[in-house]
């Protein structure tokens, strides 16, 4: 057993978040074999009323499921892709997958800006490399991508993309965006 | 979208049992592993352990990550993160967590990411 334990697999987190129904599941699903993740949430006063709960309420956790995501690059390199609810009080959840991560995808819903303002407030101030990735809803209006960087007051080097998380080639893009995103902030850091 | 919140297991059945397994803990020497932690067996196991501490066990006998074992017993994160604290403690288990920013910050890697993520 001489050198096996230093060849510890690599693995990289990604987050995807955003407001409710505007992707996310989609878009893990589209590039990796998605599985639910189940994980704990300790019920608070604040979530009670926020959802209904009715029948539950002597329950002080509950499990809440995850997108989870896998992508292997090569053995002992893979990608993890975490899909997380973006509602505030899921932030329990973020703390923990944003430390360290590679990055974070933002989904942005033109109909709906606002709904992506605390995801991208939250990257902001954790410091995590992170694109806005305009999920184009058929039907939905389009926006240029400069209005969409304008309307978040985005800093110019955040990148802002156009994508349908439905189709593998768009959610690739997508993915490859961030990463490149991330290796150009780890250059300048350095 | 659906209408009901997703993430809530319709049923209170499913999260009693794996409490009652780990005795009502919710803490442990395990709080702190990261979902993308690596688990691996490293001592043998004694005959009295319990069934899912063994379901445990077999699925890190290669290695695995923290949530894709947590997956693959089928139990959540928290339940199994206490449970993979015991095998630690009693030295049966490693878990190696991701240096924080390390992989983030290996350029190499990175690019082999790129690479990776356009030949898909
Ligand atoms: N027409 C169209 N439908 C889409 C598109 N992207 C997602 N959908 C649909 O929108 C619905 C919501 O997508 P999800 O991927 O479940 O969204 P989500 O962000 O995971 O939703 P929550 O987890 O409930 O917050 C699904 O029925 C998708 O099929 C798109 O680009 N165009
Ligand atoms: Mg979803």
């Amino acid at each position: 057993m001489d050198s096996v334990l230093s060849e510890d697999p690599v693995a990289l987190k990604i987050l995807v978040a955003g407001g409710f129904g505007v992707g996310k599941t989609t878009l893990v699903g589209s590039i990796s074999e998605i599985k639910p993740l189940r994980t704990e949430e300790v019920l608070s006063d604040r979530g009670i009323g926020v959802d209904d709960l009715d029948g539950v309420e002597a329950k002080s956790t509950t499990t809440v499921a995850m997108d989870f995501g896998r992508i292997t690059i090569r053995d002992g390199l893979v990608v993890y892709l975490f899909g997380t609810p973006g509602q505030e009080r899921f932030w329990f959840m973020w703390d923990e997958l944003s430390h360290g991560a590679l990055g974070a995808v933002v989904i942005a819903d033109t109909r709906r800006l606002t709904d992506c303002f605390p995801s991208v407030d939250y990257f902001e101030q954790r410091g995590t490399p992170f694109v806005v990735a305009v999920n184009c809803f058929d039907g939905a209006a389009q926006h240029s991508v400069d209005d969409v960087r304008i309307a978040l007051d985005l800093e110019d080097d955040v990148p802002v993309l156009l994508c349908d998380v439905r189709r593998r080639t768009s959610a690739k893009e997508v993915m490859i965006t961030l990463v490149e995103h991330s290796l150009r902030t780890l250059a300048s850091a350095n | 979208m659906s209408d009901s919140p997703q993430w809530f297991d319709e049923e209170a059945g499913p999260i009693v049992r794996p409490y009652a397994l780990i005795r009502g803990r919710t803490h442990s020497s395990g709080d702190t592993f990261d979902l993308v932690a690596t688990v691996r067996v490293i001592g043998d196991p004694p005959d009295e352990l319990g069934p899912e501490l063994q379901l445990i066990l077999r699925a890190a006998r290669n290695p695995i990550s923290v949530a894709d074992l947590a997956v693959e017993i089928d139990l959540p994160v928290g339940v199994v993160r206490v449970m993979l604290g015991d095998l630690r403690d009693n030295g049966l288990i490693s878990v190696t967590s991701p240096s924080a920013g390390g992989a983030r910050s290996n350029e190499r890697i990175l690019k082999e990411v790129i690479n990776g993520l356009r030949a898909l």
